[in-house]
This record gives C-alpha cells, sequence and structure tokens, in this order.
C-alpha cells in the first residue's frame, strides 16, 4: 500500500535533491544539451575574452566593509577569464555531445551555465568591482514571492488541484496589507490581513474547483482576472483618494542571537526580515510535513490517487479544501512581502507575472519543497543579475536585460523539466460514490 | 462519471450541433433549433446580468459618499438606499450613453469590438485545440508592431501597402504563437506559462523598438513610434452616422472562416478532435504535435490581426508601450462567454465592446475607475465557466448540451 501511494520522485533522505531528471537520458537530448553548452562557450569566449579590451581588471568582493572576518577580494583579468572559461566551457560541451561523458548531462550543463554566468560577470564589471555577497543577499531577498507562491502552488497540487491562481493571491495579499497595515499602522496586522486574504481566495478556488468542478485552469484564471481588476479598482478608487492608507510601513531586518556572527553566512541568512524566517521555515517545514508525518502521506494520496485515499477512509474532499486554503494562505503571505517588504506601497499589477514565475518554480522543483526553493533562488539570480547588469556599463540595451528572467523560466521549462512528473491526480475533479 | 458532471468536466466530448446527434423525439427543426439556441444562450444571459449586479454591488461599496450614507444606515434608512441606486444608475446610465446610446457611441463601439472578435477568435481557435492561449496579449503587441513598422517605414501605394502591413501583422503574431505551439509540441512545455512568459517578452521587445530609429519620431524620446502612412490606414466606412473602419470587416471574414476551418474541414475535425481526447486523435493516426503547433500560429496570427486592424484602423495610428495589451486579457473572456464558438464570439466582442466603450465615460461622467469593466469580465468568465453555479443561484435544472472540454492539466 504505501508504494503505491509514495509518489516515485518523493527522495530518500541520502539521494541528492537536484532538478536531475533522468539518470540515462536519451542520446539526442545528451547531444542538444552538449550544442547548448558548447554555444555557451563560443558566446563566452567570442563576447567577454576576444571580444573584450584587454588590460582591465574585474574585482569580485566577497565581504561588507564593515564584516569581522574578511574574505579577500579576488581580482582577475576580464578578457583573460572570458577566454578561459570560454575555452573551457566549449570543451565541456564537445565532450558531451561527443559521448564521452554520458552521465549527469543536466549537472554538466550547470556546471557550464555557471561558467559561462562568471564569465559574464567579469566581462560586466571590467574596470570595475562586483559585490558577490549583495548579488547573494539579493537573490535571496528576490526569491521570498517566488519561493512562497511556489510552496503555496505546492500544497495545492500535492492535493490535486491545479493552482494558476497565485498570481492573483499574491496580487491581493498586496493589496490588502497595504489597507490594513496602513489603517492599523501595524505591519504585523497587514501581514495576517494579507494572509487571511489568500486563504479566502484559495478556499474560493477550492469551491470552483472541488464543488463546481470548474476546469481549474480557468478558475484559476478568472481569480487571476478578477484580482487584478478589483485591486486595481480599489486602489484607484480608495488608495489615491486616500493616500495615507497606502503607507503600511516596513518590516526591519533582525538577526538570530548568534547564529548572526557566524562569518558570511551569518550575513546572508541570519540577518533578514521576516520573510527570510518564513521562508526557511516553510522549506523544512514543507518537507517534513509532505513527508514524514501522516497529514503529509494524505495529501499527497489525495493528488495521486484520490480513490485509493477514498477507499482507506481518507476525507478526498476536505483534505484538498484545507490544502487549497493553506496554500492561499502562504500565497499571500507571499503577496504581503510585495507591499511590506520590497516597495513600502502598493501599485497596480505590481506582482508582474511573479506568480506565473513561481508556479515555473514549482514544476522546476519537480513539486518539492527544496526543489522548489532550489528553483526560486535560480530565478531569482537571473532577476538580480538583470539589475546588476543594468547598473554596470554593458552595452546590452536594459530592455532585453528585463526579459531575462522571462526567457529563463521558458528555457527552464521547456528544457529541463520536459520529464518533470506531476502528481497523478493533478488537475482532476473527484466526485465521491 | 461522465454523465454526472455537467460543468467542464474532463473526459466530457465538446459540444456538437444537435444534427451531430443520436436520432431523438423531434418536435420539428425549428422549434428544436430555437429551444437549442435559447439553452445555449440562457446561461451566458444569467452570467451577464449577475456580472453586472455584483459590479454594482462593487461600485456601492467602494463610493465613500454612499459608504457615508450606509454609515447613517438607522437614521435614514431611506437615504443609503436611494444613494446605492444612484451610485450604480449613474453609473450604468453613463456606460449605456457613451456606448449605445448615440451613433458615434455605436462607432466607437464598433471599433472597440473589432479587435476584441479578433483576439476572441484566436483564444476560441486555441482553446478548440485543447490549449489555453492566455498569450494573445503578447502576439497582439507583436502583430501591431510588425504592421506598423510596414505601415511607417515602407514606402508602397495604397492597397498594396495596406495589404502588405496586414500581412506583416498576421505574420508577426503567428510566428510568435507558434513558439508557444513548437515548445508544447516537442517538449510538453505548458502553454499557459510560456505564452504568458513570451507576453512579457513582447512588452519589452516593442519598448526596444520604441526607442530604436526606425519607430521613434524625430524629435521626441518618450515611449511612441510614428503614425501610420496614410496609404497603409484601413479606410472609414459610414453607415449613416455610424463611423467605422475596414478592420470590421476583416474580423467578420476572418470569423466566417475560423467557423468554416473548425466546422467543416477535415483539419478542423482533426484539431477538434486532439482537443477533445488527444489520446485518442493520437490512436486513430492525427499528429497531435502538428494539430498543437497549427492551432498556435493561426490562434497567433489572429490574435496578430487584432494588434493589426488596431494601428492600422484606429486614430493616432501610433504604437505606444504595452499596446493595448489588454485586449489580449478580455479575449479570453470574450471566447469564454461564446463558449469558444466562432459566430458567437462575435456577439460577445460586441458586449465587451459595449464595456470597453461604455467604460471611459462612465469614468468621466462617475469617477468611476475603468477598472470595474476587468471586475465585471472576470464576473461573467466565472459564471460562464461554472454554469452549476448560475443554475443553484436561478434553481435551473440542468439543460443539455452544456458541457465542454477547454483545456488539459499539466499531465496530459
Amino acid at each position: 500500500m504505501a508504494a503505491t501511494l509514495t509518489p516515485p520522485e518523493a527522495p530518500t533522505p541520502d539521494e541528492p535533491i537536484v532538478p536531475v531528471v533522468d539518470d540515462a537520458p536519451s542520446a539526442r537530448r545528451r547531444i542538444g544539451f552538449g550544442i547548448a553548452t558548447a554555444l555557451l562557450g563560443l558566446v563566452a569566449l567570442v563576447g567577454f575574452g576576444l571580444g573584450s579590451a584587454s588590460g582591465l581588471d574585474a574585482t569580485f568582493v566577497f565581504s561588507r566593509a564593515d564584516d569581522a572576518i574578511r574574505l579577500p577580494d579576488v581580482t582577475v583579468p576580464a578578457r583573460a577569464t572570458g577566454i578561459v572559461l570560454g575555452v573551457v566551457t566549449i570543451v565541456l560541451g564537445a565532450l558531451l555531445a561527443a559521448g564521452v561523458i554520458r552521465r549527469r548531462i543536466y549537472l554538466v550543463f550547470g556546471v557550464g551555465l555557471a561558467l559561462f554566468v562568471i564569465a559574464l560577470l567579469a566581462w560586466a564589471a571590467r574596470g570595475d568591482t562586483i559585490s558577490i555577497i549583495g548579488m547573494v543577499n539579493g537573490t535571496l531577498f528576490r526569491a521570498t514571492p517566488l519561493a512562497l507562491g511556489a510552496f503555496a502552488g505546492l500544497l495545492c497540487e500535492r492535493a490535486g488541484v491545479v493552482n494558476i491562481a497565485i498570481e492573483g493571491m499574491l496580487l491581493t495579499g498586496a493589496f490588502v496589507a497595504a489597507l490594513t497595515a496602513s489603517a492599523a499602522d501595524n505591519t504585523w496586522v497587514g501581514l495576517l490581513c494579507g494572509m487571511a486574504a489568500g486563504a479566502l481566495l484559495g478556499a474560493f478556488l477550492g469551491v470552483l474547483s472541488i464543488k463546481y468542478q470548474v476546469d481549474q485552469i480557468i478558475g484559476g484564471t478568472v481569480i487571476n482576472i478578477f484580482a487584478l481588476g478589483i485591486t486595481s479598482y480599489l486602489g484607484a478608487r480608495i488608495l489615491q483618494e486616500y493616500p495615507d492608507l497606502n503607507q503600511p510601513g516596513s518590516f526591519r531586518p533582525f538577526g538570530i542571537p548568534g547564529l548572526e556572527r557566524l562569518p558570511i553566512v551569518g550575513d546572508v541568512l541570519f540577518d533578514n526580515t521576516i520573510y527570510a524566517y518564513i521562508v526557511f521555515l516553510l522549506v523544512i517545514g514543507l518537507w517534513w510535513g509532505l513527508f514524514r508525518t501522516r497529514w503529509g502521506l494524505r495529501v499527497r494520496a489525495v493528488g495521486e490517487h484520490p480513490r485509493a485515499a477514498d477507499t482507506v477512509g481518507i476525507n478526498v474532499l476536505r483534505t484538498r479544501y484545507r490544502s487549497v486554503m493553506m496554500g492561499g494562505a502562504v500565497a499571500g503571505i507571499g503577496g504581503t512581502w510585495f507591499t511590506l517588504d520590497a516597495t513600502g506601497s502598493f501599485n497596480e499589477n505590481m506582482t508582474a507575472g511573479k506568480g506565473y514565475i513561481a508556479l515555473a518554480a514549482l514544476i522546476f522543483g519537480r513539486w518539492h519543497p527544496v526543489g522548489a526553493f532550489v528553483a526560486a533562488l535560480v530565478f531569482a539570480f537571473s532577476e538580480e543579475l538583470q539589475t546588476r547588469l543594468a547598473l554596470l556599463d554593458t552595452p546590452i540595451p536594459s530592455d532585453f536585460l528585463l526579459m531575462l528572467p522571462y526567457v529563463v523560466t521558458i528555457v527552464v521549462v521547456a528544457g529541463l523539466v520536459g520529464r518533470s512528473r506531476p502528481p497523478a491526480a493533478d488537475g482532476q475533479p473527484y466526485v465521491v460514490e | 462519471m461522465t454523465t454526472t458532471t455537467d460543468a467542464a468536466g474532463a473526459t466530457d466530448p465538446p459540444a456538437e450541433p444537435p444534427t451531430d446527434e443520436a436520432p431523438r423525439p423531434s418536435r420539428g427543426g425549428v422549434v428544436d433549433w430555437l429551444v437549442d439556441v435559447g439553452n445555449s444562450l440562457l446561461i451566458p444571459a444569467l452570467a451577464l446580468i449577475t456580472a453586472l449586479v455584483v459590479g454594482g454591488l462593487v461600485i456601492i461599496f467602494s463610493d465613500p459618499d454612499v459608504l457615508d450614507e450606509w454609515g447613517s444606515f438607522f437614521g435614514d434608512p431611506t437615504g443609503a438606499l436611494q444613494a446605492s441606486w444612484n451610485a450604480v444608475f449613474d453609473a450604468y446610465e453613463a456606460l449605456w450613453r457613451s456606448s449605445l446610446g448615440s451613433a458615434s457611441g455605436i462607432g466607437r463601439t464598433l471599433v472597440e469590438a473589432t479587435p476584441l472578435a479578433l483576439a476572441g477568435l484566436s483564444v476560441a481557435f486555441a482553446f478548440r485545440a485543447g490549449l489555453f492561449n492566455i498569450g494573445a496579449a503578447g502576439q497582439l503587441v507583436i502583430g501591431a508592431t510588425c504592421a506598423g513598422w510596414v505601415g511607417f517605414t515602407w514606402d508602397l501605394a495604397t492597397p498594396l501597402h495596406i495589404t502588405v502591413a496586414v500581412l506583416a501583422g498576421f505574420l508577426g503574431g503567428a510566428a510568435w504563437g507558434g513558439i508557444a505551439g513548437v515548445l508544447k509540441a516537442r517538449t510538453g512545455a505548458h502553454e499557459v506559462i510560456t505564452t504568458i512568459m513570451l507576453n512579457y517578452i513582447s512588452y519589452q521587445l516593442l519598448n526596444y523598438a520604441l526607442r530604436s530609429d526606425a519607430f521613434q519620431p524625430a524629435g521626441r524620446d518618450d515611449l511612441i513610434s510614428r503614425a501610420v502612412a496614410e496609404s497603409a490606414r484601413l479606410p472609414e466606412v459610414s453607415f449613416g452616422d455610424v463611423t467605422v473602419h475596414a478592420g470590421l470587416f476583416i474580423a467578420l471574414a476572418a470569423a466566417v472562416i475560423i467557423w468554416w476551418l473548425l466546422e467543416r474541414s477535415t483539419v478542423g475535425f482533426q484539431l477538434r478532435t486532439v482537443g477533445a481526447n488527444p489520446h485518442a486523435a493520437a490512436y486513430a493516426g492525427m499528429s497531435v504535435a502538428a494539430m498543437y503547433v497549427l492551432a498556435m500560429v493561426v490562434a497567433g496570427g489572429l490574435a496578430g490581426l487584432a494588434g493589426t486592424v488596431n494601428i492600422l484602423g484606429r486614430p493616432s495610428f501610433s504604437l505606444t508601450g504595452g499596446y493595448y495589451a489588454f485586449i489580449g486579457f478580455d479575449a479570453i473572456a470574450v471566447a469564454l462567454l461564446a463558449r469558444a464558438n466562432p459566430i458567437g464570439v462575435l456577439g460577445a466582442a460586441f458586449l465587451f465592446g459595449v464595456l470597453r466603450a461604455g467604460s471611459t465615460g462612465m469614468q468621466a461622467a462617475t469617477s468611476t475607475p475603468v477598472d470595474i469593466i476587468v471586475v465585471i469580465q472576470a464576473l461573467i468568465i466565472l459564471f460562464v465557466a461554472a454554469p452549476a453555479l448560475v443554475r443553484s443561484i436561478y434553481h435551473i435544472k440542468a439543460g443539455r448540451g452544456t458541457s465542454q472540454t477547454f483545456t488539459t492539466s499539466w499531465g496530459a
């Protein structure tokens, strides 16, 4: 019984949790990835190496000025870095395409991509400095709404309800938080009300998809359009006429006593606003809850094989309602991040597709909390990279930099997760007999 | 299970015209046909009414003056009700006045409805293949960009210039939609995510184009393009006092062609079969991948045409940032309200044209933000997609021919 209820992608603790889909992929796939890696190397070699002016150094900064223990800055010649990393990446790609490397092609591709990004950074920062610790901090910051959105989707989809309404839940959470935190003059009130609003939308999605069995993608789209319309309408109607209702204030970063003094790690992980800690707790909590508790087994059973779950006495519909409401609450918290942490006020359509990127992170992360978090970090890094490159002097037009997160999402969804498998009953209504 | 679910159940076949069904006791062709038409219009009509009622409630409970009246409800109950009624009546009356209330309003309504119809056909066509095209917005932006570029940089004589510009708009949209189709067919990447990402990419591409020398008018550096040359503009057509542009006829022709393609051609049959059940279609020897690509190419082309008729037909004749992308989302409401029927799309587009044309007048007259239209549209989709919800509100028994598959989930 346990074997049929546990989804195959649920990893055992000692299995590495990286989005590796298949250990012995087809030759066509391997050659495709090899060519892609080699092309990246070629771009690095020509664009960032040979095409770059010689004699300029790029400095990578790894610590802040006021850190107790400072890591030394690394200064590299930009042109040579581009040439060397480009050549290494081309060789990696060639080995992959020629079949010398046959296993772990996604890992090899990832290494090639990382080398490409380092060459890109060295080129962009030529004659300048770039703060790596700042990028890491920024990535974690930007990953917050993506991770929370992906966790929201995870809770719903593990129970068999497709949640495409994450975007609407984020937007509603952001709006409600701005309004209530301003009215109560207390950010915690905003956080709780945003969470409650998300849970309400989750319940609504539940009623649509569970009770009325509306096509779940259309039900989610309805919520997204409705959330966009109502927040824009009320924003124009209320927040613009009473601007003091759009001044919610923001959460301050605080350190975890003891842990914050750790070198580097303390700075990055343990000196943040409440949101980063919520994300950390949810990664661990959801992993433990979904894969190590009775509750998690039931949720997954309902998402994989509701009929079987029903037969052994699990209340399928109630489990689904509970899961979508919890998911909605998590997305609501993610929405409050926009107003209570990122910007400090509500703007029309301020989520700008983050909910959909969160959905892609969920798929990329193979419906697993740790995977979803790692995927959120990848997408957040592409956003952070875009803002860093916009600050440095690069000839790439800013419009193309702004496309980067969206292009990365498409490439990931199309290239890396073609084989990623959703819960078996995802999106299928269940009728109790 | 198929007999117990009346909503868009996963296994239900799409609604077919009654002529395709097994014979059943007949009351005469015309009566039967009227009953069918009445049945299929009942839910959309009730959905519209319910959405307007809920939209009215939103107007009431977001109007500060009306809320003040409600604050003194126990002192003056009729005052609160009167103020509420006035707020809703004024808003909807202004909406009517600036849409269907005058000849110029009807012209505006039709001009608004034209791109809505084309974009609605785009979403409807993809629906019939089981694909959810949220990317009409991006396809429209790319189509308008291509058509506009031909319109203000090429130098051709009138009928040829219009033809080339329209063709460019269609091809631009088709190529943009085709990306999502190919990705779906080759890698299984879900079109909902890829089309949304392509939307955002298209807005950035347009911004980039608007900053380039080919698009920017001399002496300006804001995000607006040159105006389309006179020779590429769609001619104005007048019926009495009602003035529209020739894009209306492109939309009408497109609806007829798409109807024929879907209902009368072999390709359309294959497309609908893939939409109803891709596994069965593959078993019957149809190429599911080819149908996905075809559906997205045609859908993208139609959305591209929606942008094209706008840029070539609508005064100002220039591209701006995020050019009319909202039409792509209105189109989802149009297609759902029409239950993905090409001829029904025309009616639904007209209705949303009324809402769009009226909303600006409403905002001017009563300071009700235009975004209320988006709320009403979301409610209409909600009630159309959940007929059981409408039936339970009005205590109507389930009729036949009301089930339809729209999309497939991640796994399929």
